[in-house]
């Protein structure tokens, strides 16, 4: 990003957005190849990346749906952690005022990246630069590399032997990662973690990811009582890249 | 099942992004709302991770998938990219089961 520039020009902000996404976009193809070794068919994988079009949630649902939980436990764990994206929108709104149909458009492109790349901005016309050009070259290529992955994954066999069940939690910990920034988040992650592996051997497939994620929010909040609200939603409103 | 589920979610993801687009400032900004906004994300992933390594259907095991995971560690505390660090995991789970 280019916050240092005393004023960017609007051609440098296209090119630092085209070049969050097309890093961003590229990993679509980890999603594709995860998506069907996890038993989901190539078009549903597909389809994941075009309606859904948020990174932790898609690989969430694959996840859920590749351990043999029920696939609405998926859909449960995907919405909450989509619901993030909520409050990004709260902040790029005053920047878009986007209306009509083109706010409908608009709200398919909110995600981590689209968001980290439009709310900085010194300008609304930057900020809707950032915002659209990181958010659409995203889209685009996330779907397209989707697709690559998902074929790939469908004809290698057996995806444990290339290891792509160690690939999806190592996604999520490379989704986590920049968002353990401060004490209190750790404890939430590992307590998320060691609840959830409590509760394996007691609850049916996809349960212990809802489970622990709900002991540790409910602990987080606990001790982020008297934390500064400021220390804790850094991470919301400046969100890392490296995942849509 | 898997397709209802499928739509159910893309359609709950997409709304969620809408109504940040949409609603009026005080129904999000609520104090409590927000805390509760940034803790999910990293107690579900934490949750996740641990569940994506060390569960097999109902039981608990410690096979390849905790080594590829390890690996990721290291690469991530040296910064390395994302797709730098799924494909070593994957690599490094691979080789386990291959010896």
């Amino acid at each position: 990003m280019s916050a240092e520039a005393p004023a960017p020009s609007d051609r440098s902000v296209v090119v630092d957005s085209l070049g969050v996404g097309l890093a961003t976009g590229a990993y679509g193809v980890s999603f594709g190849a995860i998506g069907t070794a996890s038993g989901l068919s190539i078009l549903q994988t597909c389809v994941l990346s075009l309606l859904m079009f948020s990174g932790a949630s898609q690989f969430a649902f694959a996840g859920v749906v590749a351990s043999g939980g029920n696939p609405f436990t998926g859909a449960v764990t995907a919405a909450l952690l989509g619901s993030r994206n909520s409050f990004y929108g709260l902040g790029l709104a005053p920047r878009l005022r986007v209306h009509g149909w083109r706010r409908l458009l608009a709200a398919q492109l909110v995600i981590d990246e689209s968001t980290a790349m439009g709310v900085a901005r010194e300008t609304d016309r930057h900020a809707r630069i950032g915002f659209y050009v990181t958010g659409a070259s995203i889209f685009v290529l996330w779907n397209a590399m989707t697709f690559v992955g998902a074929l790939a994954g469908n004809a290698m066999g057996d995806p444990r032997t290339y290891g792509l069940d160690a690939a999806v939690g190592a996604a999520f910990l490379a989704l986590l990662w920049p968002r353990l920034t401060a004490w209190p988040q750790r404890v939430v992650a590992v307590v998320g973690a060691l609840v959830a592996i409590g509760v394996v051997p007691l609850t049916p497939a996809g349960a212990p990811i809802i489970i622990g994620g709900a002991v540790a929010v409910a602990l987080g909040l606990w001790v982020t009582r008297r934390s500064s609200e400021d220390e804790l939603t850094a991470s919301l409103e400046h969100p890392e890249r490296g995942e849509p | 099942m898997i397709w209802w589920a499928v739509i159910a979610a893309s359609l709950a993801c997409y709304g969620l992004k809408l109504a940040g687009l949409s609603v009026p400032d005080h129904v999000l900004e609520h104090p409590l709302t927000i805390r509760v906004a940034a803790l999910i994300p990293v107690g579900l992933l934490g949750a996740l991770i641990a569940v994506q390594v060390f569960a097999d259907g109902q039981s608990l095991v410690v096979d390849a998938r905790l080594v590829g995971v390890g690996v990721a560690v290291l690469l991530l505390l040296v910064r390395a990219p994302f797709l730098v660090v799924v494909g070593a995991a994957a690599l490094a789970a691979a080789l386990v089961r291959l010896l």
